[in-house]
């Protein structure tokens, strides 16, 4: 776990806590200044990168951004849109033209209908956060069977890991498919009882996300449960 | 203000019926994120006061008339419970508590970045569980620390406190009887670094003087009340505190497997 202990100083901060006095850091995400002094605006991790000052959030609601991959449910449906939650406090509208399929005016219940949860992208937000979401992109489509789970959006970056690490060593140890939205929102597909063992690494990360070798910690259970289970399953066959 | 000050609530020696100087406050604790189920959460106990903030949000607003296109409204719902006084309060929104509703949610709303978060609404409610004197200061001390448990983007927490006038002297943190039969009582709320006052109501008289001294006497507390806040909101992340490995913002790739 070298790598991850190279993080520099990581301290909580709280809403108001002074974060920078001089002026020579400027204000980043999660932080506001007033009489020319940064001050953290959540409750969150106070980290420093290149000159600016942020507070990495240990909770909140999801915010739509530009790009962001997202697993969404459809809740609604219109003559040419869906209209899908993606766990944020915003409802997101998926054009018909956003959808890699030909679909006619008041045909949209035959491809997509409510409940159907799906893979997408965030299109573009505007300044009032009225979101589109598109599915034009490889890689996105309607997700057919597997099963969803919900964690805090906050949580995702630990669940991925640094350059996918985490999230890798689920997938290759309980040989499930896996796949993080940034909303929060995770697809499992695979042996239900790897599914299982999937969701409770995912909910040990989720508990223990600040805590010291995770990755270790969670390797070493799905050691202890995963080992076996291919053994039974050559038995039942 | 039971207006009848001819009962003797401050001992000769300065000793208030609950063994209390002037200016002291009741043991107060404060714990952050005791409800699993809200998105933030706090439980105060401010003397005998026990009250319960839940917050959630930001969520889309409904009813839709009342989004604002530019901000997030803040709504706040105080309510006292049934068993929480001594007769059974009859419950339901009253005028009292559709007041004190008002006035926190406007308190909070000028320390959340409601800017952030347009057409969306932030609910904050409030259950006061035992009530003796000076529930809508413990309620929205409790708020601000739920809404910062749920990770609300806010300039500061609002500790709050209530001063009042008892046998013509001022007195920090009115507890029951004095509340009933002492000659004034003075709700403050304030972001104690900057000074700023966020609730002020007063019900009685005061003379120019006490007034000023009474603020004194609860700007002092609210810093204090601030310290415990803070504390409360620590413990809670203290398990964050250990983490030595990053949070860090990893390229959330989707990763399909």
């Amino acid at each position: 776990m070298n790598k991850e202990d190279q993080g520099s100083s990581r301290e909580v901060v709280l809403p108001g806590d002074l974060l920078d006095s001089g002026g020579r850091m400027k204000a980043g995400a999660g932080t506001y200044t007033q009489d020319g002094k940064v001050y953290a605006a959540q409750v969150g991790i106070k980290s420093v990168k290149s000159n600016f000052v942020n507070v990495i959030p240990l909770g909140g609601r999801y915010i739509p951004a530009p790009g962001d991959s997202i697993i969404g449910k459809v809740v609604d449906i219109g003559p040419s849109n869906w209209l899908v939650d993606i766990n944020s406090p915003y409802p997101a509208p998926l054009h018909v033209n956003e959808v890699p399929w030909r679909v006619d005016f008041g045909d949209t219940a035959r491809f997509m209908n409510v409940g159907d949860t799906l893979l997408a992208k965030i299109l573009m937000v505007d300044e009032t956060k009225r979101v589109q979401v598109t599915m034009k992109e490889q890689g996105l489509r309607k997700l057919q069977g597997g099963q969803i789970m919900e964690i805090s959006y906050s949580k995702v970056p630990r669940v991925i890991g640094k350059g996918g690490s985490m999230i890798q060593m689920i997938k290759n140890m309980t040989n499930t498919r896996i796949f993080v939205g940034q909303n929060g929102r995770i697809w499992l597909d695979g042996d239900i009882e790897n599914i299982v063992f999937a969701i409770r690494a995912i909910k040990m990360i989720e508990e223990n996300a600040q805590t010291a070798r995770l990755t270790e910690r969670v390797k070493e259970y799905l050691e202890s449960v995963c080992k076996p289970a291919p053994a039974e399953g050559t038995e039942s066959r | 203000m039971g207006g009848n000050s001819n009962v003797k609530l401050i001992s000769d020696d300065g000793i208030r019926v609950d063994g209390r100087r002037v200016d002291e406050l009741r043991p107060l604790r404060i714990e952050a994120g005791v409800l699993k189920r809200a998105d933030g959460s706090a439980y105060v106990e401010f003397g005998k006061n026990k009250v319960l903030a839940a917050v959630y949000g930001p969520r889309e607003c409904h009813p839709r008339h009342m989004q604002n296109p530019a901000k997030a409204i803040v709504q706040c719902k105080y309510n006292m419970i049934a068993f929480s006084v001594s007769d059974r309060k009859r419950p339901g929104p009253d005028r009292r508590s559709v007041e004190i509703s008002k006035i926190i949610s406007e308190a909070l709303d000028y320390v959340v970045f409601t800017e952030n978060f347009p057409r969306t609404s932030i609910d904050v409610y409030i259950e006061v569980l035992q009530a003796n004197a000076g529930t809508r200061c413990a309620g929205l001390t409790a708020a601000s620390v739920a809404l910062a448990d749920a990770g609300i983007p806010m300039k500061d927490l609002v500790p709050s406190v209530a001063v009042g006038k008892v046998n013509d002297q001022v007195v920090l943190d009115l507890q029951k009887e004095e509340d009933n039969f002492g000659q004034a009582d003075l709700p403050i709320a304030m972001i104690p670094r900057t000074g700023e006052i966020l609730l002020l109501q007063m019900d009685g008289h005061m003379t120019r003087a006490e007034f000023d001294r009474a603020i004194e006497l609860g700007v002092g507390a609210c810093k204090r009340i601030y310290e415990v806040q803070k504390d409360a909101l620590a413990r809670r992340y203290s398990m964050e505190k250990s983490a030595e490995d990053a949070a860090e913002d990893a390229p959330a790739e989707p990763q399909e497997g």
